[in-house]
């Protein structure tokens, strides 16, 4: 386990950062609306831990799950954890999220308060925003609106529950999931604030990536356009932009079309409700009744007995299976699901196909480096 | 069964006269006949309190219902003083809720009423639901009890799905209107739209545009081959622009469209049919939708816009360039929605290409301030109140606002009705003078003596609350967020404004002082909602005891202290507590 360096730099910067925020609060704000609980020293480490981490990684501000699982998740982060620290984006309802606030507000020295009106743009360049952003102080409410989230329309499968399941049933691609504090961005991300409908938020990210749009659109400059699905498509792309990329807490949608063969409508699946394949198959499974397709007799429950307690994987994802499950990604190229991770696979992913395995053969599919 | 006048009026019975009363100087008939006539919610109140027959006959020759608050009555109050009932308008939950501040399953939900209507309007013929939930079922009810049924509408309702809408285009054989606006259910899926009959052919009204489904194109096609009445079409952005260009081929009568897609690769030959079939429709008056619309396609459009009124960008982010070369070609627009990737430029052109413009509505790119955009600023807003003097209803996003800019603004359209500032930092003074925005509200409701709708923000004391509670006499709603400075604020508002009906007030320090101020007011008002304010438990308990016909529910957060009252809705209502009140409902 490769032990974070708390250098003097650190500290002084969050002390520094500390009084410019206080310098920031305003003559109205509001009253305090959370009492201080549920702290423990633990939790203050993992967060000032997985504070340092990022600024070494020098990423974005990210969501993730609760501070009581940094610590755990510290000694395996690596190269890789750049990626999946992105991934769990998903819920902005996160019930330790109070725990995160008032470790930071400790470490300060500062009282909490309810959300203070961001610090002036100024503040927003380089660095300062990822600690900016972590600062922030949260509305309470929204903490325990754990059901509303700003994208109102999340799937049936919670996403809440999809972040907190990760570590069991999607640990198959990666090590440990990450959980380093929610991201914030530079405005204190308030429930329903500022007062858009959820439907017009959604209808906003949906349809702001374009990669066409960016070409023919010349008067469109690529910062400026309508990146609000953020860097879910940026990601992978060469721009060398060290300014970190904002990410918000609010969950926005991310609609792509899935097609399968012989069926003529398509459909439409919420790619950022989940957080891994394995939800994705699922979800797929059930909207396309590929199991019924194939006839399977035996319950879920029968199943897990039969397979001493292990969920069997969905069809999608099992190579012995009669469907197939592909991609077409940025470049037009038609990839096999599952062979990238889960981010990578979210960056460049523009729409779905199930197909049947007989008429896969014939195409020249590309493969990821796994094998099918 | 038929509805008309031969029944006998229970009017005409012996025991509805009180002794005193005078006798009536109309037969009863002649009454009902003559209240027929009367449309207007407002007026059939006011008749129906003159005298007892009045009030009869009225609910008699009643056909339409609205309700405000669908927790205000309940469907058997309903159903026991209305009889002959054709259309309903029923309204949900808080308004905030389209924000995400109600959690989910808060209730709103339509059966029970379906089910009494029902039972007792077997000729129902128009619903319309706002911000209620409607599942399936109440869908597969809602087709099969009504034979003469029409016309639906669902704006922001959400619970349902592909089988409820099946149901409907199935079994209404009468429908003429389907219009589901701002629907926040998830994939609906597209199956439902190839349910209508072959000969079906009724519809005047389909608007699926924010439904997240996939639909048969050619299912579609026939459809609107079909109907030859259609005027609103408003489509999903699953539709390509070529195969607009088909329906258009198909319906150039239409008055409203909502396009698809508005990008694809087109061959010259392509655009210019495409060009050519929207130049063919003369008689557009309203045009949304054009997702992901550039400036190479937008052109096509200008053949159309001649008589276009409103125009809804709010779905495209257009820069300032290609927004001004559009608004030319629309000289007569009174209604405009767009998003602020246009910029105080793109304001100008407004100001000048449109002069007759009475709404306009800016949203941002960048709620979030993740990329610091400039967006509109005091300068777009004061451009167009420069060149449309009749503006009346304005929305407005923005980051920066001076008191100045809206005192000049008010000066210039002195007849706005409707005045929604939104300055997306909570708390944020006048760039310039760095002082809080009282001024500027002030101006407001000093100088627009027919405001109805205000919504204030930035930094704000009570010295704003006091200006329009002394000045607004036409205030009809108020949304106040992270505003004022003490209870005293709040209280200005409910002891002036004769005329308010619904309050909306979050993150405020507005304590029970202040709540328990209004409690007379309440009763006259729809409803009043604070929430993260600093009211407590006790405070919510004091009011409710003290006026029993007012609903005073708290939204209990879990693990939050005891003692405040984080989520409070009050209203009046005639049908006692909520019986479906989930478990974090506390009725008081």
């Amino acid at each position: 386990m490769a032990p974070p360096l708390i250098t003097t730099t650190t500290i002084s910067l969050l002390f520094s950062l500390h009084s410019f925020s206080s310098s920031l609060i305003p003559k109205t704000t509001p009253r305090i609306a959370q009492p201080l609980l549920r702290f423990s020293f633990l939790d203050f480490l993992g967060i000032f831990f997985s504070l340092k981490v990022e600024s070494l990684m020098r990423t974005a501000v990210v969501s993730g799950g609760g501070g009581l699982n940094s610590i755990g998740s510290m000694s395996t982060l690596s190269s890789e954890e750049k990626s999946m620290v992105m991934s769990s984006e998903d819920s902005s309802s996160y019930p330790d999220e109070p725990e995160l606030e008032l470790g930071l507000g400790l470490s300060l020295g500062g009282g909490k308060a309810k959300p203070r009106p961001p610090p002036a743009k100024a503040a927003a360049a380089g660095s300062w925003d990822q600690y900016a952003r972590i600062l922030t102080a949260k509305d309470f409410p929204s903490m325990v609106s754990t059901k509303a989230s700003s994208s109102s329309s999340s799937s049936s499968s919670s996403p809440a529950a999809k972040a907190n399941n990760n570590n069991g049933s999607c640990g198959t691609k990666r090590t440990a999931e990450p959980s380093s504090p929610p991201g914030r961005s530079a405005v204190s991300q308030v429930v329903g604030w500022p007062p858009i409908r959820a439907y017009r938020m959604n209808s906003l990210v949906n349809h702001a990536k374009s990669p066409a749009m960016e070409e023919s659109a010349s008067a469109i400059d690529k910062s400026k356009g309508m990146n609000l699905v953020l860097d879910k498509t940026n990601y992978s792309s060469n721009r060398n932009h060290n300014v970190a990329k904002e990410r918000g807490l609010v969950k926005t949608s991310l609609f792509i079309k899935v097609n399968m063969d012989g069926i003529p409508i398509g459909r439409k699946v919420d790619l950022s409700a989940h957080s891994c394949y394995d939800s994705l198959a699922h979800t797929l499974d059930h909207m396309f009744k590929l199991s019924a397709a194939v006839g399977a007799t035996r319950s879920k429950a029968e199943e897990e007995v039969i397979m001493g307690g292990k969920r069997r994987p969905p069809i999608l994802l099992d190579s012995s299976s009669d469907f197939v499950l592909t991609y077409e990604d940025k470049e037009g190229d038609w990839m096999l699901v599952g062979d990238v991770p889960w981010e990578m696979f979210l960056s460049s992913v523009r729409r779905l196909r199930i197909r049947r395995t007989a008429e896969v053969n014939g195409l020249g599919l590309m493969k990821g480096t796994g094998d099918s | 069964m038929d509805p008309d006048q031969s029944e006998d009026s229970p009017s005409n019975s012996a025991n509805s006269h009180g002794p005193t009363q005078p006798q009536s100087p109309f037969p009863d008939e002649v009454l009902e006949k003559v209240l027929s006539f009367i449309d207007s919610r407002k007026d059939r109140s006011s008749v129906s309190l003159v005298r007892k027959d009045w009030y009869n006959a009225e609910r008699w020759t009643r056909s339409k219902l609205f309700i405000g608050n669908c927790y205000s009555v309940s469907p058997e109050i309903v159903a026991r003083r209305f009889p002959r009932i054709k259309s309903v308008t029923l309204k949900g939950k808080p308004r905030f809720s389209d924000f995400n501040m109600l959690p989910r399953d808060w209730g709103a939900n339509v059966h029970s009423w379906l089910v009494m209507f029902a039972k007792v309007y077997p000729f129902l013929e128009e619903l319309r639901l706002k911000r209620m939930t409607v599942t399936d079922e109440s869908l597969e009810l809602l087709a099969k009890s009504f034979p003469r049924f029409k016309a639906l509408t669902l704006s922001s309702c959400d619970g349902f799905s592909d089988n409820g809408l099946k149901a409907i285009a199935s079994h209404c054989r009468n429908l003429t209107e389907l219009d589901i606006q701002d629907s926040v259910t998830d994939d609906v899926g597209g199956g439902w739209l190839s349910c209508f009959p072959e000969n079906f052919a009724s519809l005047e009204v389909l608007n699926f545009s924010s439904l997240n489904c996939e639909v048969s194109f050619d299912d579609l096609e026939r459809l609107v081959g079909r109907c030859k009445s259609l005027r609103v079409l408003k489509v999903n952005d699953s539709i390509t622009l070529d195969q607009l260009r088909r329906l258009l081929v198909h319906a150039p009568q239409l008055m409203e469209l909502g396009t698809g897609s508005f990008m694809q690769e087109l061959t010259p030959r392509q655009y210019e049919d495409i060009e050519s079939a929207f130049s063919n429709c003369r008689n557009l008056q309203v045009l949304s939708g054009l997702w992901e619309a550039t400036s190479l396609y937008l052109p096509v459009l200008y053949g159309a816009c001649a008589s276009l009124t409103f125009l809804n960008l709010s779905d495209v982010a257009l820069q300032s360039s290609e927004f001004a070369k559009l608004l030319v070609h629309c000289p007569n627009l009174r209604r405009l929605w767009v998003i602020d990737t246009v910029e105080d430029k793109g304001l100008e052109a407004l100001g000048s290409s449109c002069p007759l413009l009475e709404e306009l509505r800016v949203f941002p790119s960048d709620p979030y301030d993740r990329h610091h955009r400039d967006g509109v600023t005091e300068l777009g807003f004061l451009a167009v109140s420069r060149g449309c003097r009749k503006l009346r209803y304005v929305l407005y996003f923005c980051r920066r606002m001076t008191n100045a800019a809206v005192v000049t603004i008010v000066q210039n359209c002195p007849d706005f009705t409707h005045f929604r500032l939104c300055i997306m930092t909570p708390g944020q003074p006048d760039y310039l003078t760095n002082e809080p925005m009282d001024e500027a509200f002030a101006a407001v409701v000093k100088t627009c003596t027919k405001l109805k709708r205000l919504s204030v923000s930035g930094l704000l004391t009570d010295l704003t609350f006091e200006y329009i509670g002394k000045y607004a006499k036409n205030l009809e709603t108020l949304s106040v967020a992270f505003a004022g400075s003490s209870d005293w604020g709040m209280q200005c508002v409910l002891e002036g404004c004769p005329k308010l009906r619904k309050l909306e007030i979050r993150d405020c320090p507005f304590g029970n002082a202040a709540l328990l101020s209004g409690r007379e007011k309440y009763e006259m008002m729809r409803s009043l909602w604070m929430s993260s304010c600093n009211v407590t438990m006790k405070g919510c308990r004091l009011l409710a005891r003290e006026m029993p016909r007012l609903n005073v529910e708290v939204i209990k957060d879990e693990g939050n202290d005891d003692g405040q009252a984080d989520r409070v809705y009050v209203y009046r209502s005639v049908a006692g507590p909520r019986r479906d009140a989930p478990p974090f409902v506390l009725t008081l």
